[in-house]
């Protein structure tokens, strides 16, 4: 592999494209040539580096992590001049300090440690060189050498990594139960079927570093004796499937994978298998059913995967980040990987953050870390310095937990005895705008679609559910009500075969402990304290700040404003569907929710 | 049978000739797989637009497998349709990130311009509105997807434009 002093990352996604960026490519590639530097400096291209609406093109220089933006070609002669020959930063080109990587994986910021994440955006993903570069595929080389198959499940015992799907099921032991059982063929299954709204972390690993999944889980075929692999990627990631596809092949074609890997003897291809839009196909039972190209329908367990999985053989199934953590274990040491985190939780854990904080995005924290470094430290705090109100963790199958909760250190058991889960990570902050009622009831619609059927309690019970909150949702509650809900939570819980069915009254279950004065509110005041539900608002233009500016009467999908220009517009109550749309646009804040 | 049930098609992805050898490459490249059904049914989506009953029935021979099963699984994942879509579809996520950023201002604003339900598509075949879970791109809330092309951060008066553009692009 040649060696370049520095690497230019150009961005490329279509607003670039659309400015330019393959000219700027092509200009500094002849300018390169032109100064005797193409030996030396290489021209990448990457996704998204910073906001392509106001700096694109734009590129970034590494070592150096210079960030340089609005790039046109009739600037690349003297910046590679500046730059490259003299080694000098042309500072007039960079438009920030600080540099933003992307809108969903920023700089790490302080608290943070990457494992998982660490070459996300720093390496080219469709290139297995440059993963190889970055010490990959060194921890399979020592597996395969150095250790047998027993001492790596010990060794990824004693790190005491857990699955990172949610249900914290210690991986080494898992592994070993596979290798333990009997079976002509064993089998090796990436969970790559991210469906938790708000989740998107895997996505991410997936394609920004594909070959850490690779190598995880040929590492864990070795340890549990397993010769055919499947990722397993719901369909609605096209791009992770295409990366995923691309990696398998690089892999093969460089002896990783396939007969024999690396002269060791050992034997284990991969296959990527995309689902169909089902959420509940990230069940472990769900997924193989999916995999073997049947109706996505979860079966009791026992028997387990490790005993009977997929095609009645020994499976073993983890998650994409699970595998990812694997190679950095086998390298650094169980030692090391064990002394990050708090207590039965060791390591790190990716958060994917959404909702009303200022930095949305993908973090990865030590377990131990509390809701409240998470979302003030790291996220920034709330938006338009508004008050929080809720954190929902782990999906639709975690809870919704309040501000007494926000000290809560982040591991599995924490979370677990407050009620939620954590999950796949996934993270919703709310502000106090948003209606927990509402909230709950948007959940049970998510689950009440999702359940495939198979048990009653789930299938009907969701669907009751669903019922009680809509009438809620719009003042026809009953005072009854809330203990029917109590009632249902509990019966689906303890009646339903898998997690889908067993988790799915959590919402409800945490929003009715830690919220029930909203219920009440709705049911015997019929009013919405946060002003969400439409049949208990009602949107009103304020006299004053309106300005007659039409922006309003132009935008409202029904027509229910009127006015003339320059004078105060009026809402029909009656033709209103409180979409909310005005109240969103008005620049005036002339919209009042009443 | 193959000869009867070849003078009985009606559906035109089955009467067209290079549809029908796109799902026959399909099926011949992957029906020695494991589990080829899935494989089988997510390129046919992919490549066709759909998968009708009397596809299924066709794929279901082809496979060596009862039609019911073969329905089982279409009717059972979202991602499978039974209809021809439209030209161009405009998918909109209502995963909780979008559902909390107010993806359903976006909708109402997709039903008054285009005059359709989420699931409908327009009477010239060019677009057809869906509702889809989470895609992953919370940060970026709220988020439609015009075919394959993530928009993030989708405003309701913007909104027209992204219609504009693909009529304009059909000319």
């Amino acid at each position: 592999m040649a060696y370049f002093r520095s690497h230019v990352l150009v961005s490329i996604d279509p607003v670039c494209i659309e400015k330019g960026a393959y000219d700027l490519i092509d200009a500094l590639h002849d300018e390169l040539v032109k100064q005797g530097l193409v030996d030396e400096i290489q021209v990448l291209e990457t996704s998204r580096i910073g906001d392509p609406e106001t700096q694109g093109p734009d590129l970034m220089v590494y070592p150096e992590t210079v960030h340089y933006s609005n790039l046109s070609v009739n600037d690349i002669p003297f910046l590679v001049e500046e730059h490259f020959l003299k080694g000098r930063v042309a500072e007039q080109y960079i438009r920030e300090a600080k540099a933003i990587l992307d809108e969903e994986l920023s700089a790490p910021k302080a608290k943070e440690v990457r494992i998982v994440l660490k070459n996300i955006g720093e390496i080219d993903p469709l290139n297995i060189e440059e993963y190889i570069a970055r010490d990959g595929y060194m921890a399979l080389g020592k597996v395969l050498t150095e250790m047998t198959p027993e001492e790596t499940i010990q060794e990824v015992l004693d790190s005491g990594l857990r699955g990172r799907g949610g249900a914290g099921f210690p991986t080494g032991l898992k592994w070993r139960f596979i290798r333990n059982a009997d079976g002509d063929q064993k089998f090796m299954i990436c969970n790559a079927d991210e469906g938790d709204p708000g989740a998107f972390a895997n996505r991410r690993v997936l394609e920004g570093d594909p070959h850490s999944v690779i190598e995880g889980m040929i590492i864990g075929a070795y340890a549990a004796g397993a010769s055919q692999g499947y990722i397993y990627c719901r369909a609605e990631y096209p791009i992770a499937v295409r990366t995923m596809k691309t990696a398998i092949e690089q892999a093969r074609n460089f002896g990783l994978l396939g007969e024999d890997i690396l002269g060791s003897g050992f034997s284990f291809d991969l296959e990527v298998r995309m689902g169909a839009g089902a959420f509940v196909c990230g069940e472990e039972t769900a997924l193989m059913a999916s995999i073997e190209g049947h109706r996505g329908e979860p079966r009791p367990r026992p028997p387990f995967p490790a005993q009977k999985g997929l095609w009645q053989q020994p499976s073993n199934i983890n998650n994409v980040e699970t595998y990812s953590n694997v190679p950095q274990i086998i390298l650094k040491g169980a030692e090391w990987f064990a002394g990050l985190g708090y207590k039965k939780s060791t390591g790190t854990k990716t958060f994917s953050m959404a909702g009303d904080v200022k930095n949305t995005g993908l973090i990865e924290v030590p377990f131990g870390i509390t809701l409240r470094e998470i979302i003030y430290d790291v996220g920034g705090g709330i938006k338009d310095d508004k008050a929080f109100k809720a954190v929902q963790t782990g999906g639709p199958m975690g809870g919704c937990l309040p501000e007494a909760n926000l000290d809560l250190p982040m591991d599995y058991e924490a979370l677990g005895a407050a009620g939620s889960i954590l999950g796949s990570g996934g993270l919703v902050v709310m502000d106090e705008d948003t209606c927990m009622v509402d909230i709950a009831r948007f959940f049970m619609e998510f689950t009440q679609d999702e359940s495939c059927g198979k048990c009653t309690p789930c299938r009907v019970g969701t669907r009751r559910i669903l019922e009680i909150l809509t009438r809620i949702c719009e003042g026809n509650g009953k005072p009854e009500d809330i203990d029917t809900l109590r009632h249902l939570c509990d019966e689906i819980n303890e009646n339903s075969l898998c997690g889908l069915g067993k988790g799915a009254p959590n919402p409800v279950k945490s929003t009715l402990e830690h919220f029930l004065d909203e219920y009440e509110a709705h049911i015997y005041e019929k009013r919405c304290p946060a002003k969400v539900c439409r049949n208990l608002i009602r949107f009103e233009i304020i006299d004053g700040p309106c300005t007659g500016c039409t922006l309003c009467a132009r935008n409202c999908p029904v027509d229910a404003i009127s006015g003339e220009r320059r004078k105060t517009h009026v809402i029909d109550p009656d033709i209103c569907i409180k979409c909310g749309i005005c109240e969103q646009l008005c620049p005036y804040d002339a919209i009042e929710i009443v | 049978m193959q000869t009867t049930l070849e003078k009985t098609y009606t559906d035109e992805a089955l009467i067209d000739p290079s549809k029908r050898a796109t799902i026959d490459r399909i099926l011949q490249e992957n029906k020695h797989l494991e589990g080829a059904t899935m494989v089988v049914l997510n390129g046919i989506q992919e490549s066709i637009g759909y998968i009708s009953s009397e596809m299924q029935v066709y794929i279901a021979n082809n496979l060596g497998e009862p039609v019911s099963r073969i329905h089982g699984v279409v009717s059972f994942y979202s991602f499978f349709t039974t209809t021809p879509r439209g030209k161009h579809t405009i998918k909109f996520c209502i995963g909780t990130a979008c559902y909390v950023a107010g993806i359903e201002q976006i909708i109402e604003k997709a039903k008054q311009i285009l005059g359709i339900e989420p699931g409908e598509t327009t009477e010239d075949g060019l677009i057809t509105l869906e509702l889809c879970r989470c895609v992953g791109a919370c940060s970026q809330a709220p988020v439609i997807v015009v075919d394959e092309d993530v928009q993030g951060r989708v405003k309701p008066n913007r909104f027209p434009k992204t219609i504009q553009d693909i009529k304009s692009q059909e000319g």
